[in-house]
């Protein structure tokens, strides 16, 4: 059928209907603001971010150590209740060179995401961070790297207590 | 278990487009349309309606689904709308399916469509609500983090070079040229991939396919109904899904498991034992052009690591041994979310019925899959159909 069918329907519109006034548009920008309770795993996780520690926890049946930590472990399907101080150490499991923001618009300075997996968690698992104090050529995957901390008194309670990991 | 035999009998489709004069319910109307009349079908015949569409976020409107009810014909009728990110299309195919395999329903309309130029300045906005909102949000992530990530993980875990994919890009906007709805469709060189702007290293902007507006609709049957309609139903042989965790950063990122128990129950509900000569066209999801690559290994229609060879190679091109998106894929036709995957249920029924025109690919081809991925990369949605 689609080889017999010449004209598909659809109105593509190029900038110049825009420019010329022929296309009609009506805006709206919400304002949206929530307010998220960080739940009983999460809750004990930013304290010790706080506190300038990494927990995790473990499950007491088949030994996996997570983090961020919660309150289910996704295999067993059992509590997980055995909480577990990890290092502030680990090693790039990915990592990307990011040079846009959030809306595709241009970044002056590229950023460095990575995957980092926490030394006293599971093999594989991982956070998501920021590298820095590393030329963004220089980093690999496998690159051990250590947390960068805000000092104390300008802790949160948040993940950006940490700023951000850098080689060790 | 006891299910009746399904068939797709129809489908149409709008262009895809950058941004589109019609509204998603006229979009929605214009595809549905398209598909009945593809079938000489009415709307009468149509027992229930299964529709697919992004979050809400994406468009400002709240429910979706109601509000492209009347496009997509749905009124007075039992309907539905499904959502798994970008793996929607293909899985709301698989709604429409068990809509009529249970034997609740003789007759099903699947629609998917996608507006995404209405949200300012860019889609990408609407998306960083899949991020953790306390232990992720808060480092200021953009979309293209993921896919970046998850393309270098597999890159390094490899060794596979950056113009070893960039061959997927330029195969796919190339088949595009012969897709009248197609958006993208160019000629271009590994040379281009390569020297396009970097967004987040590895993705450069010619390893992305665009954000379009459009919708595509398909009609499914129960086996006495579509024997009916046409001579030549083209039968959904099997249907496979699955969901792997949404904690991300955990999991292994160079290979996609959940595509993997998604295509083996499909392949095991067809009775396919050997995937890489039992199935003659593959339409995989092609967000990106590493994505084409990482799914047929998901797929086990190449070893691990190995599918750029096989594209390089030119197994996969329209005239290989197995050949892979012949539409042109997202990176080429376009890339309307749910439409996008039900794109490549379309192509692959036009396939199997010797109606791609240009498109064609050689071999009358008696069976193919069409595959999607999406939710937080982490689900993946298989159908295979059958002449
Ligand atoms: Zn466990």
């Amino acid at each position: 059928m689609s080889a017999n069918v010449e004209n598909f329907p659809g109105t593509p519109l190029s900038q110049a209907d825009f420019d010329e006034g022929k296309i009609l548009t009506t805006h709206w920008k919400p304002k949206l603001e929530y307010g998220w309770d960080a739940g009983v795993a999460i809750s004990r996780y930013l304290a010790e971010l706080k506190n300038g520690r990494i927990i995790g926890i473990k499950c007491s049946r088949c030994r996996s150590t997570v983090v961020p930590p919660r309150v289910v472990c996704e295999w067993c399907w059992e509590p997980m209740d055995d909480w577990v101080y990890l290092k502030d150490t680990g090693t790039v499991n990915t990592f990307s060179i990011c040079y846009i923001r959030w809306d595709a618009s241009r970044a002056k300075e590229p950023q460095i995401p990575a995957v980092i997996e926490i030394d006293g968690a599971s093999k594989g698992a991982g956070i998501l961070h920021l590298l820095d104090e590393v030329n963004a050529d220089d980093v690999t995957i496998g690159m051990k790297v250590q947390a960068v901390w805000k000092p104390a008194d300008e802790r949160t309670g948040a993940i950006t207590d940490i700023r951000y990991f850098k080689p060790t | 278990m006891a299910m009746r035999k399904v068939a797709v009998v129809g489908a149409g489709m709008t262009k895809f487009m950058r941004r589109a004069q019609e509204t998603g319910r006229e979009l929605a109307f214009q595809a549905s349309r398209m598909a009945l009349d593809s079938c000489e079908m009415t709307l009468d015949d149509i027992d229930a309606v299964a529709l697919g569409t992004a979050p809400d976020a994406f468009d400002g409107l709240h429910m979706k689904g109601e509000y492209l009810s009347d496009g997509a014909g749905a009124w007075h009728k039992p309907y539905m709308r499904c959502y798994v990110g970008g793996g929607t299309g293909v899985f709301a195919a698989i709604q429409g399916w068990y809509h009529v395999a249970s034997g609740l329903f003789d007759t099903c309309l699947v629609v998917c469509e996608e507006k995404m130029s209405s949200c300012m300045p860019h889609p990408q906005g609407a998306f960083l609500t899949i991020f953790d909102h306390t232990t992720e949000r808060a480092l200021k992530p953009n979309l293209i983090w993921i896919f970046a990530l998850e393309m270098n993980r597999y890159m390094t875990m490899h060794g596979i070079e950056k113009k070893d994919i960039a061959l997927v890009a330029v195969k796919n906007k190339r088949n595009a040229l012969d897709h009248p709805c197609a958006q993208l469709a160019a000629n271009i060189t590994v040379e281009d991939v390569l020297n396009s702007e970097v967004l987040a290293w590895p993705v450069q902007r010619l390893d992305i396919s665009p954000t379009s507006d459009g919708a595509v609709a398909i009609v499914m049957a129960a086996e006495h109904v579509a024997k009916r309609i046409t001579d030549k139903p083209a039968w959904v042989r099997g249907v496979g899904w699955s969901l792997d965790t949404a904690y991300w950063t955990s999991r292994d990122l160079y290979y996609p498991k959940y595509v993997e128990y998604a295509a083996r129950m499909a392949y095991d509900m067809a009775g396919i034992t050997e995937p890489r000569k039992e199935i003659h066209v593959v339409e995989p999801y092609d967000p990106f052009d590493y994505k084409e690559l990482h799914h047929l290994e998901g797929l086990l229609l190449a070893d691990k690591g190995d599918a750029p060879r096989l594209t390089a190679e030119g197994v996969t091109a329209r005239d290989g041994n197995m050949p892979v998106c012949p539409s042109g894929g997202m990176l080429g036709v376009g890339n309307p979310i749910a439409a996008a995957g039900l794109m490549k249920i379309s192509e692959i029924f036009w396939q199997l019925r010797g109606e791609a025109g240009k498109r064609q690919v050689p071999g009358q081809p008696k069976t193919g899959l069409a595959q999607s991925w999406g939710d937080l990369m982490q689900v993946g949605c298989v159908m295979i159909l059958g002449v």
